[in-house]
């Protein structure tokens, strides 16, 4: 198993299934003391109050206790300190470190800076490795399987780093894909390059409503504003999508509707009391899939 | 014009290196990355000199000096055409051309300001893709492509 866990490319499709089969445990049984006595750094140098807690308590179901904090306001970092100094002196005190942090390479940059495991819990619009896993854990657990899966890809695929590690990470499965977005956030071409260097297709579309009825997962994202640098550009595709119930008539019995969350207006919340929806076992995925990685890179399983 | 025509268009030098093919619009990069700007030996530039292939180029003389091969590996990302010429008594003894190294560290800037290589004294490692003649270069950090050659400055 690698020492820390900075990006999916990391990890080789049988760690990937490792993880994913400790997750199975976690959530079978969800509190395993295995971590008694040890101690967890959740470093969060920007905020994100949903992927905290989910660390926080995979942390403590693990019987480990927790420090750190959830903004750098009143911290040395807001005072200058660098981030090298902050990770040599942390690591110092505890067994693991979990961050988030602004800075596109943040976390690969700590990870060689001490000795102690580090989890990236998002680095600026790089990486979020445990989001990949826990979006893979919930592709197995609705389907059954992660081989031939359909995947439509829905909203923004030209900033939006979840689809982009997701992708990269299906492809050890032969998946298909489609991409839905408007003209302005199609899917980037180094990807469909990767993509066809390995032989995996994929179709494009502008319409939600045409790749409904062929897929297994449906992959609804958020247009996130903080990503574009032009407002104009942000205010024309922030709500071309919505997916409403009346629209999943005829999909497939077994699909089911994925999100990262937090979803502004792109799933109606009529969707959630269908059989599709999914984006809230997903979110409970995320704390069983955490208490693996960080149960396996300390060791214990 | 013949290749040895171009030559005496620069003084030649009895010991050392010449670099020769270096395209002319870098051939400061190459003198940066060298840090020839503090060589003590003769330095002798010649710049916007005609070349069949690379239309202007620019050629570097050093005398007594000679470079590793990791030294010189370092220069592909400004001449990735480059060839490095070791004179011994006014003969030319070997001419080689420079191999693109697999990664680069500390010599190229990262394109993304979010890239925590610019924010942080962090020293830069790029693994090297060579397309055609052009070489880009993937960021160890922040995953992202650099399509321009920026050198780091001293
Ligand atoms: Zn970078």
């Amino acid at each position: 198993m690698s020492k820390s866990l900075i990006s999916i490319h990391d990890f080789s499709k049988e760690e990937i299934l490792h993880i994913l089969s400790v997750a199975r445990e976690m959530e079978a049984d969800k509190s395993q003391k295995l971590l008694d006595g040890k101690v967890v750094a959740c470093l969060f140098f920007e905020p994100s109050t949903r992927t905290r807690l989910s660390f926080e308590t995979a942390a403590n179901r693990l019987g480990a206790r927790v420090i750190g904090f959830s903004d750098v306001a009143n911290t040395s970092i807001s005072k200058g300190e660098t981030l090298k100094d902050t990770i040599k002196m942390v690591s110092n005190y505890v067994d693991i470190i979990v961050m988030r942090h602004p800075l596109e390479g943040a976390a690969r940059y700590a990870s060689e800076v001490c000795d102690i495991p580090v989890v990236n819990a998002g680095d600026g619009a790089n990486q979020h490795p445990s989001q990949t896993l826990l979006d893979l854990y919930t592709i197995l657990e609705t389907q059954g399987r992660l081989d031939n899966v359909s995947v439509n890809m829905v909203g923004d695929l030209k900033y939006g780093r979840t689809v982009h590690s997701l992708l990269q990470a299906m492809s050890h499965f032969s998946p298909r894909f489609c991409f839905t977005s408007p003209d302005e956030l199609r899917m980037p071409v180094e990807y469909k390059e990767f993509l066809d260097m390995r032989g995996i297709p994929y179709t494009e579309t502008a319409s939600l409503q045409e790749h409904l009825c062929d897929c297994d997962i449906l992959y609804m994202t958020r247009v996130q504003q903080e990503r574009f640098s032009d407002p104009m550009e942000y205010e024309k595709v922030k709500d071309v999508y919505r997916l409403e119930r009346a629209m999943l008539e005829g999909v497939r019995p077994n699909m089911k509707i994925l999100h990262p969350l937090p979803r502004v207006g792109e799933i109606a919340d009529d969707v959630d009391d269908t059989p599709y929806a999914y984006y809230y076992k997903q979110a409970e995925n995320g704390m069983y899939v955490r208490m693996a990685i960080i149960a396996c890179l300390l060791g214990y399983k | 014009m013949s290749e040895k025509n171009t030559q005496l268009k620069v003084s030649a030098i009895k010991d050392g290196t010449v670099l020769d093919h270096i395209p002319a619009q870098n051939i400061f990069q190459v003198i940066d990355i060298l840090d020839l700007s503090h060589a003590k030996n003769p330095v002798t530039i010649g710049v916007n000199l005609e070349s069949k292939s690379l239309g202007r180029k620019g050629i570097i003389k050093i005398a007594d000096r000679f470079f590793a091969d990791e030294e010189l590996s370092r220069i592909a990302l400004a001449a990735p055409e480059a060839t490095v010429n070791i004179i011994r008594n006014y003969e030319v003894v070997s001419k080689k051309r420079i191999d693109l190294p697999a990664e680069v560290v500390g010599i190229a800037k990262c394109s993304n300001p979010m890239c925590v290589t610019n924010r942080q004294a962090v020293t830069t490692r790029f693994k090297t893709i060579k397309e055609g003649k052009k070489v880009k270069l993937l960021c160890h950090y922040c995953e992202k492509t650099t399509e321009e050659f920026i050198p780091l400055r001293h």
